[in-house]
């Protein structure tokens, strides 16, 4: 994939960094069914999102299918300055995964 | 009438059948993620579920957290959630809807550095009670908001 699935905004204000990230995924629950061929739509979502501050962990989401189509999630944390690496990764259920690292403002 | 009972049965089935799928192994990379609480989140009632998640399913209703949802969600598909805490060394923040087919939605495990702060987006199948369940110093704190569903975004 040459664009990533993971789209990250992060930034720096008085050491507290706020994170907002968009990632783009069906999410799909096992529960939908496709309308023409009446068949159910295997599940199909992500399990965990991690995300590091410099190599440190400050947030291992573990999500279940209830969370939204191309999910979206915002946190913030404490320690960090302008220039500081988040690393972003997330798993599903079939094994895929995809991360993505950028740099605080 | 019928028809939705016959969803709702489809539903269940569906849900079973996944876990057989997941019980024989053919979803090898359940073995990757030994980290994802499986009993925890495909438990039915939130009672087990949080069980499963936490060992308890005593919770202590906490006016320091505070749990952002709309009264009423038009799409059930995509309900904005906003938990905000103040209570001090937070292990973890969970989202638990009663209603839907699995109760828990999310567990977001915090840093020591991580602000009692999360916000995202969650689907609901009907109206049902949105609890945050923020988990610090061994004990589970929550606070509960009902959110009405006009479309629900869980089955088909």
């Amino acid at each position: 994939m040459s664009r990533s699935s993971i789209k990250v905004r992060a930034k720096v204000k008085n050491g507290k960094a706020k994170v907002k990230m968009l990632i783009s995924h069906p999410m799909e629950t096992g529960l939908r069914k496709n309308k023409k061929t009446k068949k159910l739509i295997p599940a199909h979502f992500i399990q965990e999102v991690v995300c590091e501050h410099d190599g440190t962990k400050v947030l291992d989401a573990e999500w279940n299918a209830t969370i939204s189509k191309n999910p979206f999630l915002s946190f913030s944390f404490n320690g960090a300055k302008p220039g500081d690496s988040i690393k972003i990764s997330w798993v599903d259920n079939t094994g895929k995964s995809d991360s993505t690292e950028v740099k605080m403002r | 009438m019928n028809e939705k009972r016959r969803i709702l049965l489809k539903n269940s089935f569906a849900a079973g059948a996944t876990g057989i799928v997941i019980g024989t192994g053919l979803l090898t990379p359940k073995a990757a993620l030994a980290a994802w609480p499986k009993a925890a989140f495909e438990a039915k009632d939130s009672k087990s579920a949080l069980q499963a998640e936490f060992g308890s399913s005593t919770l202590i209703p906490s006016n320091d957290i505070k749990l952002k949802a709309p009264d009423i969600a038009e799409n059930g598909a995509v309900v904005p959630v906003t938990i905000t805490s103040n209570i001090p060394d937070i292990d973890s923040i969970s989202i638990v809807v009663q209603h839907n087919t699995w109760p828990i939605a999310a567990t977001f495990k915090l840093g020591p550095t991580t602000d009692g702060y999360i916000s995202t987006r969650i689907k609901m199948g009907k109206t049902s009670d949105v609890t945050a369940v923020v988990k610090a110093g061994g004990k589970l704190y929550s606070t509960t908001k009902n959110v009405k569903v006009t479309i629900g975004g869980c089955g088909g």
